[in-house]
């Protein structure tokens, strides 16, 4: 008697295409997946509760072991909402480094992006395309704090270091280039047939469901959904720039990615008129105390990260150690939705969805 | 002429037949090595990088060391594999590869078989590897490479039929199977070249080629991104070799195939450059071929399992049927090619 019956595969946590230690056990029928469930927390540090027993300078570098691919972002929404809470001035020339530095740090995610997510696809230069670019943006952050991943180079009040001499030249060279590689990706990759019937229609979602579960960034926003916390609640300075919030249409893998490629043009376009207005010279610390001591209250900043809506929540009880710190990771929340895209998907549509939710596993787990 | 191998066999001919195998293997094995280096080093430069440039001059000992790598290597078998079954894969993938190598001619006077039924040759020893890839995916004892075999046996199997059925155009121009003929009967320069009447069957045969061969856009068996390594994931140190070396034979074997099927095999392009002999054009086209392989891994995305068989069936398949039809109708009204 010839019968067939359902097997469990283990993907992960050591897998080529989990981007990191995350482990999915799907029960397979053949290709075909009926029941997925994620299974995280390999790379749990307990940032959150070491932070109570640290200042808040010294919580900075462990937002950069968050999300590790985007730490200007992590540095940002930490410093911005004790500078909140303390209601302190930042000079022009700092908050302009932290923006040069985040939509940069933007750029560098999402063509980490773009290459893991095409290696996951099976094309294999891209990656490498996008890496070289990457690079280019690490070397300068590189030169402007010393680190080419951990940076901490956001400070309470301002930044550590001004930008060396020339820097800003660089990025706006950087900048000029960046444009004409963009068009080269598009190009080499976006009007593949085989790319295209690879993403376009699967991993489809409505407006509704990524409401309700919660999503953020390109991951909501590919669902015709206009979010982007960079013009709904601005921060920082970008309520002086004009840019677009790209939104999708149909929420499907192909829509993210078109979100996702745009939104390194509207980086291109923020730092392009950043550049052009960058303050000659100015202090790059604020007026503060020796000691950063919150009054006693709760605070939630939220910015928008590449991955969607990271936010802080600060309750201080007026001390230097926070009494509670919590972080809303995007990647954590986006990953919600993946059991329910999975079931009756193929292995090979699995690592398209999960690619494309674009996570990263230092801060899914923190 | 009278050829060594219409000679009844004799210890002198078997002798000139194991000194010809030997030969044949040595040089099969000189060209992976440096189809390897060669690969390496095109995908290196269409991606801004170097290749290999670190063991020997220019990188050129960097297949042979790795080799030597594999060889030293621990051989492990996983404690619950199938060991027979596991042992017997990697042989049984690489002896037809190696097999199918010997009826193809290089120059009108340099074959190693002569054989009438040519190129059913080649897809009877061929299947077998596609067993032996079954059995590996079997005999791990590994999921992922059971899943590695399952694809590699769907997809080998339908697309030897568009493979077989492109090239019936081809047979039924020149009239015989025996590749020798085939490429007489294109003799000739370019415009006679079978590339041309049958471009069809010349598109249709590359694509079904590329994908016997488990290369990109067609990797599915061992796509890195989701089944880890495939149906040799379980394979360590000289077994994992014979299984590399399978697949670089066969990239030998498909582009010679080519070569002699669609490209006129030993005839130089145009009439100006008939002073270079004949065995010369047939690498040069060869390498040609080797080479659009490399490009094409460097540049595509993988295709998905069910679109893979849709190509097949609903696209190729069709293709080359009224490949056929086309060609017979041509022959009927205006007599044959050649």
């Amino acid at each position: 008697m010839i019968r067939t019956e359902e097997f469990l595969l283990n993907v992960g946590p050591q897998h080529p295409s989990t981007h990191g230690v995350f482990r999915i056990v799907v029960k397979l029928d053949g290709e075909i997946i009926t029941e997925a469930t994620p299974v995280m927390g390999y790379l749990h540090r307990g940032t959150e509760k070491l932070a109570e027993n640290l200042n808040y300078t010294q919580i900075i570098p462990y937002t950069d072991r968050m999300d590790y691919v985007s730490a200007m972002t992590n540095n940002y929404v930490l410093v911005h909402a004790v500078e909140k809470m303390m209601d302190l001035e930042i000079p022009e020339r700092a908050e302009f480094l932290r923006l040069i530095v985040m939509e940069m740090q933007r750029i560098a995610s999402h063509l980490v992006w773009w290459g893991t997510y095409l290696l996951d696809i099976g094309a294999m230069s891209p990656f490498l395309f996008a890496f070289s670019d990457r690079e280019r943006i690490l070397e300068m952050f590189n030169e402007l704090c010393g680190a080419r991943l951990t940076y901490n180079y956001m400070r309470v009040g301002g930044v550590k270091w001004d930008a060396p001499e020339g820097w800003i030249d660089k990025v706006k060279r950087f900048v000029k280039d960046m444009r004409l590689r963009l068009d080269e990706y598009h190009n080499l990759v976006s009007g593949n047939e085989i790319f295209l019937s690879r993403i376009k229609g699967v991993g489809q979602y409505d407006a509704a469901t990524a409401i309700q579960y919660g999503l953020s960034g390109a991951n909501l926003r590919s669902t015709g959904v206009n979010w982007d916390l960079r013009k709904t609640e601005p921060y920082s300075l970008y309520s002086r720039f004009d840019f677009d919030v790209i939104v999708g249409k149909n929420g499907d893998c192909y829509d993210r990615y078109l979100c996702r490629m745009a939104e390194i043009e509207q980086s291109i376009r923020i730092l392009e008129q950043a550049l052009e207005q960058f303050p000659g010279d100015g202090e790059t610390m604020g007026k503060v105390p020796r000691v950063i001591r919150p009054p006693g209250g709760e605070i939630y900043v939220r910015i928008e990260s590449p991955r969607g809506e990271i936010g802080c929540h600060i309750v201080s009880k007026g001390k230097a150690e926070p009494y509670r710190l919590k972080f809303r990771r995007p990647s954590f929340v986006n990953l919600q939705i993946l059991p329910k895209l999975l079931v009756g998907e193929s292995m090979t549509n699995m690592v398209t969805i999960l690619g494309g939710i674009d996570i990263v596993l230092g801060e899914v787990d923190c | 002429m009278q050829h060594f191998w219409d000679h009844p066999l004799s210890w002198g001919t078997g002798g000139i037949f194991v000194a010809g195998a030997v030969g044949v293997l040595a040089f099969v094995l000189l060209f992976v090595t440096y189809a390897i280096y060669f690969e390496r080093k095109v995908i290196g430069w269409m991606q801004f990088r170097r290749g290999p440039n670190r063991t020997g001059p220019l990188g050129l000992l960097q297949s042979v060391a790795d080799v030597a790598k594999l060889l030293l290597k621990e051989d492990t078998i996983p404690a619950k594999a199938d060991r027979g079954l596991f042992i017997l894969a990697p042989v049984l993938a690489f002896v037809p590869s190696f097999a199918v190598l010997a009826f193809i001619p290089y120059s009108s006077h340099l074959q190693f078989a002569d054989l009438n039924i040519g190129f059913l040759y080649y897809i009877a020893l061929s299947g077998v590897t596609t067993i032996a890839i079954v059995i590996a995916g079997w005999a791990s004892n590994n999921k992922y490479a059971l899943l590695g075999g399952m694809r590699s046996a769907a997809q080998m199997i339908s697309y030897e039929v568009p493979l077989v059925i492109s090239v019936v155009g081809c047979v039924m121009w020149a009239g015989s199977l025996n590749l020798r003929d085939i490429v007489a009967a294109q003799s000739g320069y370019f415009w006679h070249w079978n590339f041309l009447p049958q471009i069809v069957g010349f598109a249709v045969f590359v694509i079904a080629a590329i994908s016997e061969l488990n290369r990109t856009p067609f990797d599915l068996p061992e796509a890195e991104s989701e089944l880890v390594a495939g149906y040799h994931v379980e394979y360590s140190g000289f077994r994992f070799a014979f299984f590399m070396l399978t697949e670089y034979v066969y990239v030998y074997a498909i582009a010679s195939l080519t070569t002699l099927l669609f490209l006129g095999g030993w005839n130089p392009p145009i009439p100006q450059l008939d002073f270079i002999p004949g065995i010369i054009w047939f690498f040069l086209k060869f390498a040609v071929i080797v080479f659009c392989l490399f490009w094409i891994r460097a540049t595509l995305p993988r295709l998905r399992v069910d679109q893979l068989m849709g190509l097949a069936w609903k696209v190729l398949l069709p293709l080359a049927i009224l490949n056929i039809f086309i060609t017979a109708a041509y022959i009927q009204l205006w007599g044959m090619g050649g």
